[in-house]
């Protein structure tokens, strides 16, 4: 690993990153880079730690030692709204939008401007911003239904719609959860063509667990296991690392 | 006044002018001034529902501390009219004239510094606002940036709603005790206790009502109003949607105490005093069954609630003295398990329906562009 010396132009670089609860080291001396526009899965078997990095790096869990810095920044200092505004979304693994306002209004609300207490009471739904919700609906297949309320979606159309509003935010780096979990297959399918029409001018980091998907999408492939790199590289030479056919994909 | 169509929706709109009717024309014209000044008291309380509307219904903020700013608003106020009623020529039997009658009997000899400002009509009415706020700001920062939320909140801020009831109790001679704050007479030289003066009173806080209905109903719509919504909901996901969630939580907080001040103050003014015995946790749980009878996503629906629980309060607590904690007991435990969305759920669901079918079979149907919102207010 590159500690000490690694070149500037990672988007993010997380090294020696630990966390642990009570002792158990959830996540231990974890380092890994993501350059810019680089698609990495992180795939491994339950428990493995995945989304407690990706918790580590949006905030929402605190790091006990280590670092994660995103185009120069600190992230482990900043607060959860400030990394969002530092430019990394992320979705959470069981689709979670707001049942009681319409998918206008969801889309709206992730539209980067008027986050502060004072911006959103003078917050004008102009132009600009109908455009950008409509566009964006519509990428997310949801065009038609911009007025329903959000709890008359189905599973999978929740799902699209949280994508929607990560979409919206434009973020640098799109952390990803399971997103094709409790999909059905067409579903599975139009989920796909749309991560990878969203995927483009972006880094992305995605926990899966559909190797076919992880294939499909994948540029680089990080195996967690205990807290630990188990392995790292293509998907071809992963699938190959007989440590890893060990402990995850099997004889 | 100009309303915008957009600002009301048609149902809002219905209950907006019934509202003003029955507030400014028909209860004025029809009640002896002894049952008006009764509604004005009943009124003080819709103030604090606004605020809960805002901060219980919308933002999922319960506060079972509202009292308190009621409270303190009210004080604010009484603090004002007891010093001018303490003038030294009224005051001169004392040993030490010019200071209120409770500071004399506590052997206090001179007027305590935060008592000084209250000499000033301007900062009185500053602090009415300003007390409660910033004290809701420090409680508001102190617990929600500690995302100390629900029901620890909750209990939090009626353990706030017993101190401040001790304290005031226990501070005799700088607040009057149990008995308040007693014998006022004049505002800025205007004496309230006459009944053209209640009558007076009366218009300006259903004016200052109808203020705060406005702004409240300002609040509700803009992007603020909807990530409140948002964070009753998701937390989470508005905090990484880019919010700092304590803020908002912070903000509507503060509004739902401005709003309680005012109440309070106005309370003082129609009632002629101010006790402990509206700060404390009873009062303050009764603050939230009247929102939560008359709809905690209704501004209006606050409104009702407020006059139909006190009314019936006045007019049970009368002839059955005993059964009427009980009542009211019953009451809450009913709403809370029937009509979650209170009174103005009812008539949402029941009421209004068979309007619009009326409506709609009258004349064939105009356009009427909104769709009613989810807990809309009703009338």
């Amino acid at each position: 690993m590159l500690i000490g010396h690694q070149p500037k132009d990672f988007l993010l670089a997380v090294s020696g990153l630990t966390v642990s609860f009570d002792g158990f080291k959830a996540v231990n001396d974890l380092s890994f880079y993501v350059e810019d526009n680089e698609i990495r899965v992180i795939i491994g078997p339950n428990g493995a730690g995945k989304t407690t990095v990706l918790d580590l790096i949006c905030g929402k869990t605190r790091a006990t030692s280590g670092s994660i810095q995103f185009r120069g920044q600190e992230l482990t200092k900043l607060r959860e709204n400030e990394i969002v505004q530092a430019g990394v979304g992320r979705k959470f693994q069981t689709p979670s939008v707001f049942e009681d306002l319409t998918v206008f209004e969801n889309l709206e609300i992730s539209f980067p401007r008027g986050r502060t207490v004072f911006g959103s009471l003078t917050f004008q739904r102009d132009a600009a911003v109908k455009e950008r919700v409509e566009e964006v609906a519509e990428m997310i297949f949801l065009k038609d239904r911009l007025d329903t309320y959000a709890d008359q979606l189905s599973h999978g159309q929740k799902q699209w719609l949280e994508i929607g509003m990560l979409l919206i935010q434009d973020p640098d780096l799109l952390m990803l959860d399971e997103p094709v979990a409790g999909m059905s297959v067409s579903e599975r399918a139009k989920t796909a063509e749309l991560l990878n029409r969203i995927i483009k001018g972006r880094s992305v980091l995605v926990i899966e667990h559909d190797m076919k998907f992880v294939e499909d999408i994948a540029h680089k492939v990080t195996v967690l296991h205990q807290g630990q790199i188990l392995s790292e590289g293509t998907m071809e030479h992963v699938k190959n690392d007989p440590k890893v056919i060990e402990v995850y994909l099997g004889h | 006044m100009i309303i915008n169509s957009r600002f009301f929706n048609r149902t809002e709109l219905i209950g907006f002018v019934a509202l003003a009717l029955l507030l400014f024309v028909i209860l004025p014209l029809s009640l002896d001034i002894f049952r008006l000044n009764l509604v004005a008291k009943y009124l003080t309380y819709a103030f604090v529902g606004i605020g809960l509307v805002l901060c219980w219904g919308y933002g999922g903020i319960l506060s079972l501390g509202q009292g308190v700013f009621f409270g303190l608003g009210g004080y604010c106020m009484a603090m004002y009219l007891k010093l001018e009623a303490s003038s030294v020529a009224n005051t001169k039997i004392q040993s030490t004239p010019g200071i209120p009658d409770f500071m004399d009997w506590n052997q206090l000899t001179q007027l305590p510094f935060f008592w000084k400002p209250f000499h000033s009509f301007p900062i009185t009415l500053l602090a009415i606002i300003l007390v409660p706020g910033i004290f809701a700001f420090i409680i508001g920062a102190a617990m929600f940036k500690r995302r100390v939320g629900g029901v620890y909140f909750a209990i939090i801020t009626q353990a706030i709603a017993a101190i401040m009831t001790i304290l005031i109790v226990g501070q005799q001679g700088y607040t009057g005790g149990i008995n308040g704050i007693t014998d006022l007479r004049t505002l800025h030289g205007w004496d309230i206790r006459t009944d053209h003066a209640k009558f007076i009173l009366y218009f300006v806080e259903v004016v200052l009502l109808f203020g705060c209905i406005i702004a409240a109903q300002f609040i509700r719509l803009t992007k603020l109003g909807r990530i409140l919504v948002a964070m009753r909901e998701q937390e989470d996901r508005v905090r990484f949607s880019g919010y700092s969630v304590a803020n908002f939580k912070i903000f509507a907080f503060c509004a739902a105490a401005i709003f309680a001040a005012i109440g309070g103050a106005m309370f003082t003014l129609e009632v002629g005093f101010m006790s402990p015995s509206f700060v404390g946790i009873v009062p303050s749980i009764e603050m939230v069954i009247y929102t939560a009878v008359g709809g905690r996503m209704s501004i209006f629906g606050a409104v009702w609630g407020s006059l139909l629980v006190n009314f019936a309060k006045t007019s049970l607590s009368e002839s059955f003295p005993q059964l009427w904690l009980f009542g009211l007991g019953a009451l809450f435990i009913a709403v809370v398990l029937a009509f979650p969305n209170g009174l103005s759920g009812i008539w949402q669901d029941y009421v209004q329906p068979h309007i619009d079918r009326l409506l709609a079979s009258r004349k064939s149907k105009p356009g009427n562009g909104f769709p009613v919102a989810d807990g809309a207010p009703a009338e």
